[in-house]
């Protein structure tokens, strides 16, 4: 092969990329404008967004990963507790370990672990089950029913997610300091409620706003991640293997990423 | 408006239809015309385009060029709520049923109810047992799809398929995988369909003593073109060979070059690129 055919081969490549790139975006795009139409104009144009499957979703996406949530923030908390507390030992500050906790769950912490975990546990659902509606012609089925599959799928699971991220971000904020509190009960002798005043003292609306508005948005990259690779499955059950596990990774590294560029702008 | 009583009316027209997968035209100029209350079987092997035509005609993808009209509305100009009207008249029984796997079966067939009318959950409760009752499968309404034969399956998706009193039924390879005995069920319960509601009905299959049973006209299709459309007798006794080769299950016999055919297998794929 000559050079020239390698430079041809490279140009032609990168273009194809940016190509396919710059059209799933298109795509992602027009997924979230069209979710979010049913939800404001479905009533008035008789075909509303229904309740059942948004309550569903909402189950399945938020009260049941109550208990893992849960157990990862409260294990988040006592594992800053003791890093915290052998840091600032070398300065005679362990004291101020709630500081470091109260800050660095409900900014950092509690958004970014919710959101990988909701990534992994339902990004994958929705594009395994979206993919799987897909190669099952039910999706097809859907549509010459004259259900709009957007509407019917998309937006339900859309709307759970950015009502249940933020939720269970209050939930991690709230485990990941009482993880925090338990340690540093037992290694520093603070009591609970010397603790907890010390973290209402120290935390803003600022910052717990800050965690809301991370969840938020990464709830919406896990919805529209998994809702787009799930419905441009194809390839059968090798396809369905192929998204799930695309939707899955994507959505992580656009989570962290976006967390990333947040930080960065919101901190400094 | 009487067009269900008027047979002599068209109710899908297709015309000069023309349809591409990427590169690859796939329906080369379609030509067809089905009357209202009549059983058109669309048969072909395997890569013929008819469960593609199917697919167009249904309105799931839109035609490099060509229109398709169902009930005298050219579908490839309809806006989507005009879409959405039309939709109401059909009813499609897919190959594999394509029932929602995590509903009941009742749940199933009352989701275009739910989705298009304003009943009430007692009378669309009713309404899903009536045809439950045609396809003969009452009494298994609170089961999924997942507990189902099937047959069964087949039957629950024509039960969906007929919930709203379509105008249009389409059938995808009702009979595939199916035991004798159901597979005449199914055609048994097709003709019921026609005589006790004046649907018009398609069906795509390749078995032909379906076909046979059920049409009172069938297409042809091979290659992405139509060989022949005709009543089921014409069909049987075209003078078409590949027509004949297809009813008559004859493989096809294609004489190849000796030279090209090892061209061919010795050809490297990655020059092309």
């Amino acid at each position: 092969m000559t050079r020239a055919t390698v430079i041809t081969n490279w140009i032609e490549n990168v273009g194809r990329g940016t190509v396919r790139g710059l059209e799933e975006l298109g795509y992602v795009a027009a997924l979230l404008f069209e979710s979010l139409y049913w939800l404001v104009r479905g009533r008035s144009r008789k075909q509303p967004v229904r309740m059942p499957s948004l309550f569903h979703e909402a189950m399945q996406i938020g009260v049941k990963a109550i208990p893992i949530c849960a157990v990862l923030s409260f294990s988040i908390g006592v594992m800053l507790a003791i890093q915290g507390i052998e840091s600032l030992k070398t300065f005679g500050a362990e004291a101020q370990v709630i500081l470091g906790i109260a800050l660095s769950i409900s900014r950092e912490f509690s958004p970014l672990i919710i959101g990988i975990l909701i990534a992994g546990r339902s990004g994958s659902a929705i594009a395994a089950r979206l993919g799987t509606m897909h190669e099952s012609q039910e999706i097809d089925a859907l549509r010459v029913m004259g259900v709009n599959p957007i509407r019917y799928l998309a937006s339900p699971i859309l709307i759970a997610l950015i009502i249940m991220m933020p939720m269970l971000t209050i939930l991690g904020n709230v485990m990941g300091m009482l993880g925090g509190a338990v340690y540093t009960n037992i290694e520093l002798n603070i009591s609970y409620t010397t603790y907890a005043d010390r973290t209402l003292e120290i935390l803003s609306i600022y910052d717990i706003m800050q965690g809301i508005i991370k969840s938020i948005v990464f709830a919406i990259i896990i919805a529209l991640v998994g809702l787009s690779n799930g419905f441009q499955v194809n390839g059968g059950a090798e396809g369905v293997g192929r998204a799930t596990t695309r939707a899955v990774v994507l959505s992580i590294t656009y989570i962290v990423i976006a967390d990333m560029i947040f930080t960065y702008f919101l901190n400094r | 408006m009487n067009t269900q009583k008027d047979n002599s009316k068209i109710a899908i027209e297709v015309n000069k239809l023309v349809t591409h997968y990427g590169p690859r035209k796939i329906l080369n100029g379609i030509d067809l015309e089905i009357k209202h209350g009549e059983i058109m079987v669309i048969m072909g092997g395997s890569g013929s385009g008819k469960s593609t035509l199917l697919r167009y005609i249904l309105g799931l993808h839109q035609p490099t060029s060509g229109a398709i009209k169902l009930l005298e509305q050219d579908i490839t100009k309809l806006s989507a709520d005009d879409m959405q009207q039309l939709r109401k008249n059909m009813g499609v029984a897919f190959q594999g049923g394509a029932l929602f796997g995590s509903m009941t079966v009742g749940d199933n067939i009352r989701l275009p109810l739910r989705e298009h009318t304003e009943l009430d959950e007692n009378t669309m409760r009713i309404m899903s047992r009536l045809k439950l009752e045609v396809v003969n499968l009452a009494n298994f309404e609170n089961l999924y799809p997942a507990e189902l034969s099937g047959g069964m399956i087949k039957r629950a998706a024509l039960a969906r398929a007929i919930v709203m009193d379509p105008k249009l039924l389409f059938f995808d390879e009702p009979s595939a995988g199916l035991d004798p005995v159901a597979a005449v069920e199914l055609d048994e319960l097709i003709l019921q369909l026609r005589d006790a509601m004046n649907m018009t009905i398609v069906v795509v299959t390749h078995e032909l003593e379906s076909a046979y049973k059920i049409a009172d006209r069938i297409t042809v299709l091979d290659q992405g073109d139509i060989l022949v459309c005709d009543t089921v007798e014409k069909v049987r006794n075209s003078a078409n060979l590949r027509v004949q080769s297809l009813l008559n299950r004859v493989p096809r016999n294609d004489d190849v070059d000796a030279d090209e055919y090892m061209r061919r297998l010795t050809e490297n794929p990655d020059k092309k690129h």
